[in-house]
């Protein structure tokens, strides 16, 4: 039991973590970019609950179930916004909401 | 691990009260008649306004509920107080543009109660996972209130707001759980002690700047800015209002309370990071501010480089004998902040017509022969913005420049003083073109508009004068 030290799952955590930064940053499609963001909470989660059993302590995992349902009360918000979008422009591309500048 | 009593209760009871009020306005609204959305906005204030006086009897009490999940002191009464000020003016603004421009609905103000809420716990936290979940209570009614006008440049706002800020809260979440990892701990106090015993390493200094890059994002510091003049110019202008003045609190207010007080054993780290944040947001806050012809753009690059005025309060906060003094020049300049926002949006609206017309600079040319009071009131809020007597704005930064330079960081404080001279080219633009060309601008006249811009620029001088008292108070706004 136990046998995984707690550095790897920092580690991979922190890969996960950048994979999602990134993709936020670099993808154009509101969807996609919304699945990165729910990959940079998970990768948080997955510190929370690596560092709740090396601490034998629940409130890490306690704050994982808060992330988790927050996470999901703003996918709501953000999934009728998308939809608002296309339903105007029959398409959600990033770079062609720019009706905004100056 | 004890039950929850009825003290513990009493310490979030303003922000009990509100919530409870929000859920029961969300029921009632349904039964009033579409065209009297009025009364909503009108027991909307109502609830703000009882709301206010529980907060004012909480004055002077310090304690702490459900196991350290909550303070209550002096701070967190000040930051409530002033979140429930912009919330009032908010809905002052808000009533007669929302009927002019044909989005008089009742959730408004339903969605505007539960976001101060969620500022107010904020202003409460003693533990990162409140912290997390008031950012996201207050977070999301915001997102839908910035789409609310359901055209496609509001929409286009509401989107960038949502998918920048969940962009945001991922960066929070993250270096709560590094910090987590670091300390074994989320509660703020319990991070102070476990960091100072020495546990402390790599992973809490990079948790705590992680946590500061989201809530950079969320008081719009330079170079987490990019969504803000965009949102702030496609949302319905009472929207920018509030999100302008009350977000910013709230974001300020959490990073004071979390850095004062659990990251003081890392300041030497931070320290420099929020140097080069702090004017790098002044610089270009103001340098991208002079060539705005959009007033609401004008603005927001405004709202932009006030965080870096903000934000200096911030730098000397690993110095104990400074501390205090900048937590009261930054809650002051917060204060100054709101009142001078408030007053100049509200000038914005009154002025601003259907389809995004009478947003340009030129189109307040000519407006003091017309509207006196109104020019006059402006010409009030960009002297404050510049700092310039007998305002407000000049105070506060006074305090400001002050602290950082008890803090030992003069080339700060003159980075800050440069900038407001630079400041003062765009903000004096406003000013020329409504005295000394000629226009026929139209204002609308609306009570609650007229309310605004009178107490905000009454404030704004009278308050000027006497700023020791003010002062005082966010002296004895101090954390536990």
């Amino acid at each position: 039991m136990n046998s995984v030290p707690v550095d790897y799952y920092v580690l991979l955590s922190a890969v996960l973590f950048a994979i999602g930064a990134m993709g936020v940053l670099i993808r154009r499609n509101p969807l996609i970019i919304f699945m990165s963001i729910e990959l940079m909470l998970n990768a948080a989660n997955l510190v929370f609950v690596a560092y709740a059993s090396v601490f034998k302590s629940f409130s890490g995992q306690i704050f994982v179930f808060f992330v988790i349902a927050v996470a999901a009360a703003e996918v709501a918000v953000g999934l009728a916004l998308i939809v608002q979008i296309f339903k105007a422009k029959k398409n959600i591309n990033i770079d062609e909401l720019n009706s905004l500048k100056g | 691990m004890t039950q929850p009593q009825l003290t513990d209760f009493y310490t979030i009871l303003p922000f009990t009260i509100l919530v409870v009020w929000a859920c029961l306005l969300l029921l009632v609204d349904l039964y009033i008649p579409k065209g009297r959305k009025s009364i909503t906005a009108f027991l909307a204030a109502f609830g703000l306004a009882g709301t206010m006086g529980f907060a004012i009897t909480q004055t002077g009490l310090s304690s702490t509920g459900f196991n350290n999940m909550v303070f209550l002191d002096g701070f967190s009464t000040y930051a409530n107080m002033l979140l429930l000020i912009s919330g009032l003016l908010g809905i002052a603004v808000a009533h007669g543009y929302n009927k002019r421009m044909g989005i008089e609905r009742g959730e408004y103000y339903t969605l505007l109660l539960l976001s101060v809420s969620g500022m107010m716990l904020m202003a409460q936290a003693a533990d990162l996972i409140i912290v997390f979940l008031a950012l996201e209570l207050l977070s999301i009614p915001l997102y839908v209130l910035a789409a609310f006008t359901r055209k496609l440049e509001s929409e286009e706002a509401g989107v960038k707001y949502f998918l920048l800020g969940a962009f945001a809260t991922g960066f929070v979440v993250y270096g709560t759980a590094l910090v987590f990892g670091a300390t074994g701990t989320t509660s703020l106090t319990g991070i102070f002690l476990a960091a100072s015993s020495g546990t402390s390493g790599l992973l809490l200094t990079i948790g705590a700047a992680l946590i500061l890059v989201g809530f950079g994002f969320k008081v719009a510091a330079v170079p987490f800015h990019m969504w803000t003049p965009d949102v702030y110019q496609g949302a319905p202008t009472s929207v920018t209002a509030f999100m302008s003045s009350g977000a910013k609190i709230a974001g300020f207010v959490a990073l004071l309370r979390v850095f004062a007080t659990a990251f003081p054993s890392i300041s030497a780290d931070l320290t420099g990071i929020l140097w080069a944040m702090s004017a790098i947001t002044m610089i270009v806050g103001n340098f991208v501010a002079i060539s705005q012809t959009n007033i609401k753009r004008m603005l927001a690059y405004s709202s932009i480089a006030h965080a870096g005025y903000i934000l200096m309060a911030f730098v000397p906060y690993g110095n104990k004998d400074v501390l205090p003094v900048s937590i009261a020049a930054g809650l002051f300049y917060l204060l100054t902040y709101v009142l001078t926002n408030f007053g100049a949006w509200a000038v914005v609206i009154s002025l601003e017509k259907a389809e995004g017309k009478g947003l340009e600079l030129s189109d307040y040319a000519g407006l003091s022969r017309k509207y006196p009071a109104l020019a006059a009131a402006m010409t009030v809020f960009m002297l404050s913005f510049i700092g310039f007597p007998p305002t407000l704005g000049m105070v506060g930064k006074f305090y400001l420049f002050r602290a950082v330079i008890a803090g030992g960081f003069n080339s700060l404080a003159v980075i800050g003083v440069v900038t407001s001279l630079i400041s003062a080219y765009y903000y004096l633009r406003v000013v020329v073109n409504m005295y000394m060309r000629d226009g026929d601008p139209v204002a609308e006249r609306e009570p609650g508009l007229a309310f605004t811009t009178s107490i905000t620029a009454i404030a704004t001088v009278v308050l000027s004068f006497i700023p020791q008292w003010l002062f005082l108070l966010a002296s004895t706004a101090l954390l536990r």
